[in-house]
């Protein structure tokens, strides 16, 4: 069976830090399981965690008056859940649902936050990866924006 | 004048409509019958330029099978030409010219992986492909379709989806936005790319969709491993002659109804950086 070190040193946002570094950032994290349909955060409520896909998928949504909850992106296997925690005043901007059965690691984001003050060398390399991971997203949803389906298209 | 003078690639065939499904709101599939009654011949990645009576004419990719030889078309209704076009019944006739332009390479993708990416009305180019890839299926490695739509209401041949994937095509949808009921992936096709399971040095991509999103899916294969030489993509440009002779579809040195639609993306790409072309 593997720790929790050994699984995150695969997935794409820790893969390549050092031992130390994946040691420390494991400490603060813990396996967790979610059914499909049930909720791992909801908008407003207090942004304590980010969580790494280890299976399943995570369907970030929205309810707009009128219209009903939209899914806005689905995150996938490796990939990360959540940037609240990183910035004050830590709140979930919108609803995380579990698409499929999923299965997390669960980072407490007050305990990483407290790690990253004492070692700035980690919290400039998570900095850095979560900035990756944000550009990334940004660009995609600049895509998403476009509405490139609406228009018409010869084929 | 006989009508073997006149015959060319500029006279129009009149062609019956044969069968006509509506696959969404604006997007028909419409299967056509040569005035002879003879098989259709054609190579997937083929467009024909059609019109309907009195209606413009546009270059409207194949989307038929190229094993059963029935010429078909998906049209998406979005301008007078391509509306006449759809709004033509079984047993009335539709004016074809064509087929024309270079086909998708599948000669060259034996043993290879093959991941086909498309966008939107960017799937019927690659139906013919798709099925002829799935026809001779022990002669490929791996199969996989990415597919994009603005909402799983727009998601063409769904219940072909299913039949591909049970004969061997692994099929990942996503759309741009959903309601909750919706279980697979929302956001753009360039995010499956980054998801996918591939293997970068054995895989060759085949790409339609709108420009945009063909070139983030380019930049996104690009990181994965899968460089410009080993994507082909079908080009749109206003063509309208069909042969070469026009020059409205001049990209940079190539005529695309003529040198494409499809391509290499490696022979494209200075010229897609000119914005003026």
């Amino acid at each position: 069976m593997q720790t929790l070190d050994e699984l995150i040193a695969h997935s794409p946002v820790f893969a390549g830090l050092p031992a130390a570094h994946l040691e420390l950032i494991a400490g603060c994290g813990i396996n967790e399981r979610f059914e499909a349909g049930s909720y791992l955060f909801r908008e407003g409520h207090a942004a304590d965690r980010f969580y790494l896909i280890r299976e399943g998928s995570i369907a970030l949504e929205v309810d707009i008056p009128g219209h009903g909850r939209r899914v806005l992106e689905t995150l996938g296997q490796g990939e990360v859940v959540g940037w609240s925690w990183l910035f004050a005043p830590y709140r979930w901007q919108f609803d995380g649902r579990a698409a499929h059965a999923t299965h997390v690691i669960a980072f407490d984001g007050a305990c990483l936050r407290g790690k990253c003050d004492s070692d700035h060398e980690l919290g400039y390399e998570l900095m850095r990866r979560f900035a990756a991971s944000m550009v990334e997203r940004l660009q995609a949803t600049r895509l998403q924006l476009l509405d490139v389906y609406g228009g018409a298209h010869v084929a | 004048m006989s009508p073997e003078i006149v015959a060319g690639p500029m006279v129009p065939e009149q062609f019956t409509l044969a069968a006509k499904r509506r696959d969404t709101a604006d997007t028909w599939t419409l299967e056509l019958q040569a005035p002879s009654g003879e098989r259709s011949r054609f190579a997937p990645g083929q467009f024909a330029m059609l019109s309907a009576f009195g209606s413009g004419e546009v270059p409207i990719s194949i989307s038929g099978d190229p094993g059963d030889g029935r010429l078909a078309h998906t049209v998406r209704a979005v301008g007078p030409a391509t509306r006449a076009i759809c709004a033509v019944e079984p047993g009335q006739m539709l004016q074809v010219r064509g087929p024309f332009g270079r086909p998708w390479p599948l000669e060259d993708l034996a043993g290879a992986d093959v991941l086909v990416l498309a966008g939107g009305i960017g799937l019927p180019p690659l139906r013919p492909a798709i099925l002829a890839l799935l026809a001779d299926r022990a002669r490929y490695g791996r199969l996989t379709l990415l597919y994009g739509s603005r909402s799983p209401e727009q998601l063409l041949y769904p219940q072909e989806l299913e039949q591909w994937s049970a004969r061997g095509l692994e099929v990942e949808l996503t759309v741009d936005s959903a309601g909750p009921e919706w279980v697979g992936h929302v956001g753009v096709v360039p995010r499956l790319v980054r998801r996918a399971e591939l293997d970068p040095e054995g895989t060759v991509a085949l790409l339609c969709g709108p420009e945009v999103m063909m070139r983030f899916a380019v930049a996104a294969l690009a990181q994965r491993g899968i460089g410009a030489e080993r994507v082909y993509a079908s080009m749109e440009r206003n063509m309208q002659c069909g042969i070469g002779l026009c020059g409205h579809c001049q990209l940079g040195p190539t005529l695309i109804c003529r040198d494409g639609p499809v391509y290499r993306w490696s022979e494209l790409e200075r010229w897609l950086a000119i914005r003026e072309l």
